[in-house]
């Protein structure tokens, strides 16, 4: 099937996804951004920095852990926690923040601008954009604002400006438009650090080489911990970074399944839901062309999730691409199934996962038990749950 | 010939600008659009841009933004949109109509089903915002094979290269956005533009139609002596948008917010076939390479 594989093209297609559909006053810095990306990718002094800061800041290697209980429990599969949680800020957005803020230093860039859902791109641009000196302004939808203010204060306290996005849905989708009608304006000196493998070429290639990391040190801590390679990935996918940050290295090893995990909302059926991979149609949307929730005449569909990051009408292009050639499978978790895989890990393992995050955790316990208990499942734990913390007690009645 | 072509080859014969409206359709009902446009052609109008409502305007500012989210509550669509053109059609087969909006739409209707829909609703331009020349061949040779002219956008950080790109893709004219940022934006600087404009004249013959941040009469007049025409959208929006309550109101301001454009606009074209002095006269004069009315431009 793929012997080898070198997605995307030059231009950025993923087959027929991908591309660079952006007004025209964009495509100046989206040529100026993808010949400093081609660049710096090779320039060993580039990768050296970025190499240091990813461990001296971030903290990797994130742990590959066994969750032997859980396991247990399952009664199939051994499942290992990729832990993307124990990053610096929680989560694993700041892999490629770290990379896009060097980037960004090198090309003269004064001025960082982000859009954010949960809040955890939000927070690890406000980090990254602090430690350098850069200003930094945050669009986030108004609704996000209200269920993520933990995250809205720690980017105010790290300096950053935090934009509250009022049109359209008032969630990531309104905070991308609102971030890309900034850039427009302020296109000399600002840097658009997007936070996923979406928007127009070079973001999703430059997205997901930022965070290969993860399926890359994964790849070795499989070998050294079980003398192989996993049989199944999961990962939940709101634009796909943390997914294809695990796949990536994955893609060519036919033997391992990947599982990308689409937030279902109230359910497909209901139409009230996140999930275009599953139920969506291509289209074109913040430059790209990929799955999208969108009606019969083109137009978007408002979306639902219970976790802000998954919230999203569209999904990154590669991953359109694994879906229609069948080397990643896309399925779908409701909110109520979420809030299992949130207890279920919380609870079993001690740990408390992101409610992005508990959508992988809510599939894993679906897929364990349909495997042999010699299999290995490699799940991403993509970010910690501190951030939903008061969205949790408010379900439970609890005032903080 | 286009209706585009032949426009503003009459426009350039008599040494006049054109003068572009945007509104968005079915805003802020869908009755109100066909004699809306019917009578800003009464106000003296060139060509119409006509703005199909999309969930996510990306490159508009907050008042065509709220333009598209009162069609889109009307369930205004592009399909409507044809239809509205289609309807103004029958009753003007002279003023040309462009389509102006998002790719998401066509993509939805197909490219080919988009082509065939625009030709039968006698469009005759469209200028997809999101869509340049690199990904839109495909659809831009539908459209000409039809004898529609695909429109593409210019701006301030075009290099020569980009300019060269559009004048081979596009035909009918080009839309040269005057500033950096979205429609409706207040910082456009006359003496930038014009010195874009010769970049831009060097490397194209197709006609430059200037809009965003375009307000007034005085803005129109001085931005009219730059370029072959003047798109006029946000403050006509504006005034649909302050009468919400009271549409004829807002179609009687608009026509008469136009109807003084109109009459700025040919006083440039007075003052420059008369060779009496402007407050605005250009420095370095720039001449249009279609005009055949010698110094008609300086
Ligand atoms: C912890 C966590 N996981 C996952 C996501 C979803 O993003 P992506 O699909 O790009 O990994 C987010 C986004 O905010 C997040 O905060």
């Amino acid at each position: 099937m793929i012997e080898k594989y070198n997605m995307p093209d030059e231009r950025g297609h993923f087959g027929p996804y991908g591309g660079i559909f952006v007004a025209e006053t964009l495509m100046p810095p989206i040529q100026e951004l993808n010949a400093a990306y081609q660049q710096y990718l090779k320039d060993p002094e580039f990768i050296a920095e970025l190499d240091a800061d990813l461990k001296y800041y971030v903290g990797r290697p994130s742990p590959l852990y066994h969750a032997e209980r859980w396991s247990r429990e399952l009664g199939g599969a051994q499942i290992y926690l990729k832990r993307e949680d124990l990053n610096h800020t929680g989560s694993h957005k700041i892999n490629n923040t770290v990379g896009q803020a060097l980037l960004a230093k090198r090309m003269g860039k004064t001025r960082i601008i982000a859009e954010t859902g949960a809040g955890q791109h939000g927070v690890a641009t406000a980090t990254v954009a602090a430690r350098l000196g850069l200003e930094c302004v945050v669009y986030m939808g108004a609704v996000d604002v209200a269920r993520q203010s933990l995250n809205v204060y720690r980017m105010k306290l790290l300096g950053a400006k935090v934009v509250a996005v009022e049109s359209g849905s008032k969630t990531l989708k309104d905070a991308l438009n609102e971030a890309l009608r900034d850039w427009v304006t302020n296109v000399d000196n600002t840097f658009y650090i997007i936070g996923t493998v979406a928007g127009p070429h070079p973001y999703p290639a430059m997205v997901r080489d930022f965070q290969a990391i993860i399926g890359r040190e994964c790849r070795q801590q499989c070998q050294e911990a079980t003398g192989r390679l996993p049989d199944a990935l999961v990962a939940c996918v709101g634009g796909g970074s943390n997914a294809i940050g695990l796949f990536y290295s994955f893609i060519e090893d036919e033997s391992v399944k990947m599982y990308g995990v689409e937030a279902a909302g109230d359910g497909i059926a209901t139409g009230r839901h996140s999930a275009p991979l599953c139920a969506g149609r291509p289209g074109v949307l913040h430059g790209n062309r990929t799955y999208l929730m969108a009606d019969d005449d083109g137009e978007i569909i408002e979306t639902h999730s219970i976790s802000a990051g998954l919230d999203y009408p569209g999904v990154g292009p590669e991953h359109a691409w694994l879906k229609d050639t069948g080397r990643a499978t896309y399925v779908n978790i409701t909110d109520t199934e979420a809030l299992e895989g949130f207890y279920a890990l919380t609870l079993m393992e001690g740990i408390i996962p992101a409610l992005e995050s508990s959508h992988a955790m809510a599939y894993t316990m679906k897929l364990a038990p349909t495997m042999n208990k010699d299999d290995i499942i490699i799940v991403n734990l993509s970010g910690r749950g501190d951030k939903d913390m008061q969205t949790m007690a408010k379900r439970e009645g609890i005032e903080l | 010939m286009s209706r585009l072509a032949a426009k503003f080859e009459e426009l350039a014969k008599t040494g006049r600008k054109a003068l572009i409206p945007f509104i968005t359709a079915g805003d802020p009902r869908p009755d109100f659009t066909v004699p809306m446009m019917h009578a800003m052609v009464k106000a003296g109008v060139d060509v119409i841009e006509l703005g199909v409502p999309f969930s996510d305007p990306m490159a508009d500012g907050p008042v065509i933004q709220r333009a598209s989210e009162r069609a889109l509550a009307h369930k205004m669509s592009l399909r409507r949109t044809l239809e509205i053109a289609a309807e103004f059609r029958k009753s003007d087969q002279l003023t040309p109509v462009v389509l102006m909006g998002y790719l998401n739409p066509i993509e939805a209707m197909g490219y080919e089903g988009f082509a065939n829909a625009a030709q039968r609703a006698e469009i005759d331009g469209v200028l997809t915002v999101d869509l340049p020349p690199e990904e839109g061949l495909e659809c831009s040779t539908l459209l000409k094979a039809r004898g529609i002219d695909p429109i593409f956008l210019l701006a301030p950080n075009s290099n020569d290269e980009r300019v060269k790109k559009m004048d081979a893709a596009g035909s009918g004219y080009i839309y040269y956005v005057s500033l950096k940022g979205v429609t409706g934006a207040g910082h456009l600087n006359p003496a930038d533009v014009k010195n874009k404009l010769q970049q831009i004249r060097a490397n194209t013959r197709l006609p430059v139609a200037i809009g965003f941040g375009v307000k007034d009469a005085q803005t129109a007049k001085t931005i009219a002596e730059i370029g072959d025409g003047v798109v006029i959208g946000s403050a006509l929006i504006s005034i649909i948008e302050a009468n919400l309550d009271d549409p004829e109101q807002a179609k009687n301001k608009i026509v008469e917010l136009l109807a003084s454009i109109r009459q700025a606009l040919d006083s440039v074209r007075m003052t420059e076939g008369g060779g009496l002095k402007t407050e605005n006269n250009l420095q370095s004069p720039v001449r249009h390479p279609l005009s055949s009315v010698n110094g008609a431009y300086e």
